[in-house]
């Protein structure tokens, strides 16, 4: 296991740096001057020469890269081209609204257990059918759509839920007014996504042996199911999960934009439009580093709990 | 090969694709799928001929209108006809999706051939490149391609393509591994036969089923993707048609006319359940190890 964690955490480095150095090479690639990206064609000069020093643009490219990666190892993300506040700091200030969306989606997402494991057990009845075909239906549906429908349905014309903003946060029943539907919006396919696994699992599960034995034993079937079926099925579900930290990161910028709410994503799409490049390019790298933190804890916890998965990629 | 023999190939083959349409079509999600699928190519074929109105006129008099035997689905902020716009608006869609998987496909099958029958040191690579590409949440490194590189349809399909080949490529990879071992492939080792040709005529057309799956499912994603460039004005520009892009203007207007957004949705939503359906139902027709019970 110590080899594995150590194997598992190196290759995370290794692909943190690979990430970085991609992103900085894509900067570099673009045609003409850095500087004058950055800034735009209405700054003198002076400044542009002091950003070309402090960015040490005026040096080769691998010395370039070295002082970048020796910026992020330090926390330096760069500047904020407006407020010339850190990037690091502005980022800090929003993620904490991202964390609590994409946390609370993760939570209801696991409404999908109950359904996965009520679906597995009354197999092939109407209620798996159903739920099968809507579940099929809902796991691809665009946040997009999903997030747009409800904020027309439910805050336009139903006026139930409000439009913009994230809420009061000392109210916290205003706030997890605010929450209700992006939390809804992102976890919606992942309940359709658990619910599959689950039942999956759960019908794999239930005609292995040791279900089979506690069954014999004359155990209650709740409890067989509960104690002996469940707590191995729901597994994969929670791997699956870690492993698409990057996926729902992707749907919380878009809902977050179109619910009007703070946080990375809205930055970033902010940034973008007033062509505030290190921000952008700040926003971009905390993500990365976050979801490959996220894959790589997934992939340790599942290792830790099925010590076949060390086996296989040692 | 004499040319008896070769007919009877053709034969076998057209035979098995008639079948894999037959089985398709015999499940109802299948059914549905398919015909999703191919009123869609359709809708973008032939989109001058159905759309009622030229997509780009502009109506001022008739702005913001909703549903009338005019115009089904009423009017934009510039009384251009909502319908017509959605139909010329699959064009881009499918066009995206088709250019973009289909290039993704190919690098993704060709560098995860290459690491799962090529030396280990270049599969390490190889998996490095797929591991970094699917660390960036893709939303974001397409704002931040876009940044760089401008909004245009170009950049649109770079950015889906660079997101997407690790996935076929791990597929492949795998594929490769699994069938490198297989006694086929080592008597054809065995025979002297290339490496390139054992690739191509032995291990490729057994990995297409797999790809296909995968492809079919990834088209709603990649529409998605699009439509979410669009709407947030760093896609298609205006004023080409796109999905994304009347979306946007149904939520600029979301109070005073409903009728836009609410319309632009339904073809992301029935593109979605079809493209979805289709590769479910490919799954079970193609790969009968994961059955449906699994």
């Amino acid at each position: 296991m110590i080899k594995y964690t150590i194997q598992r955490i190196l290759l995370a480095v290794l692909i943190i740096v690979c990430a970085v150095a991609t992103m900085f090479i894509m900067i570099h690639a673009v045609p003409g001057d850095p500087v004058n990206v950055m800034l735009g064609p209405r700054a003198t000069p002076e400044i542009k020469e002091a950003l070309r020093a402090r960015l040490h643009l005026d040096q080769p490219i691998t010395t370039q890269l070295f002082y970048f990666f020796r910026g992020l190892l330090m926390g330096d993300f760069g500047y904020d081209l407006r407020s010339n506040r850190p990037v690091l700091d502005i980022i800090l200030e929003q993620f904490p609204h991202t964390l609590i969306l994409v946390t609370s989606a993760l939570i209801v997402s696991t409404i999908g257990i109950p359904v996965g494991r009520y679906a597995a057990i009354h197999r092939n009845g109407t209620f798996d059918r159903i739920v099968g075909t809507i579940s099929v239906s809902i796991i691809a549906m665009p946040a997009i759509v999903v997030g747009l429908y409800m904020l027309l349905f439910f805050s336009v014309e139903l006026r139930w839920f409000p439009v913009i903003g994230a809420g009061d946060k000392n109210d916290w029943l205003d706030y997890l007014w605010h929450l209700t539907l992006p939390v809804i919006t992102i976890s919606i396919a992942w309940i359709g996504y658990i619910s599959r696994i689950v039942r999956a699992s759960m019908i794999e599960v239930l005609s292995q042996n040791h279900v089979r034995m506690a069954r014999a034993f004359g155990l209650p079937e709740s409890k067989v199911i509960n104690r002996y079926a469940l707590r191995i099925a729901v597994l994969p579900s929670i791997t699956m999960l870690g492993v698409s930290v990057a996926l729902i990161l992707s749907s919380t910028v878009i809902v977050e934009i179109i619910f009007s709410r703070p946080g990375i994503g809205s930055l970033l799409y902010e940034s973008v439009l007033s062509r505030n490049y290190p921000l952008v390019m700040g926003a971009v790298l905390f993500s990365t580093i976050f979801i490959v933190a996220g894959t790589t804890i997934a992939d340790l916890v599942n290792a830790a709990i099925d010590p076949r998965l060390r086996k296989e990629k040692d | 090969m004499s040319s008896g023999k070769r007919e009877q190939v053709e034969i076998r083959r057209t035979n098995r694709i008639k079948s894999l349409f037959g089985k398709l079509l015999g499940d109802p999600m299948g059914a549905i799928g398919v015909l999703i699928v191919a009123s869609f190519l359709i809708i973008a074929l032939f989109a001058d001929v159905i759309a009622p109105y030229e997509p780009n006129k502009i109506d001022i008099l008739n702005k913001l209108q909703g549903p009338s035997l005019d115009h089904l689905v009423g009017t934009d902020q510039l009384g251009r006809d909502t319908l017509s716009r959605l139909i010329h608006g699959t064009q881009i869609a499918l066009l995206v999706a088709a250019i973009s998987i289909g290039l993704a496909v190919l690098i993704g099958s060709v560098l995860g051939a290459i690491a799962g029958y090529g030396p280990t040191w270049l599969d390490f690579i190889i998996m490095l490149i797929f591991d970094t590409m699917r660390s960036y949440p893709v939303i974001m490194f397409a704002l931040a391609v876009v940044v760089l590189f401008g909004p245009s349809l170009t950049t649109i399909i770079i950015i889906i393509m660079a997101t997407s080949f690790p996935t076929y490529g791990r597929l492949m990879r795998t594929q490769t591994q699994t069938l490198r071992k297989s006694e086929y492939i080592l008597s054809a080792q065995a025979l002297g036969i290339s490496t390139p040709r054992i690739l191509l005529r032995h291990i490729l057309p057994n990995t297409i089923g797999p790809i296909l799956i995968v492809a079919s499912m990834d088209v709603p994603f990649v529409i998605a993707l699009e439509a979410g460039l669009s709407f947030l004005g760093l896609g298609v520009r205006p004023p080409t048609p796109s999905w994304g892009s009347i979306l946007n203007d149904g939520f600029t207007y979301i109070r005073n006319s409903p009728w836009i957004l609410f319309s632009a949705g339904a073809p992301l939503i029935l593109v979605t359940i079809g493209f979805t359906f289709l590769g479910e139902q490919l799954r079970d027709v193609l790969d009968p190890k994961i059955s449906k019970d699994r």
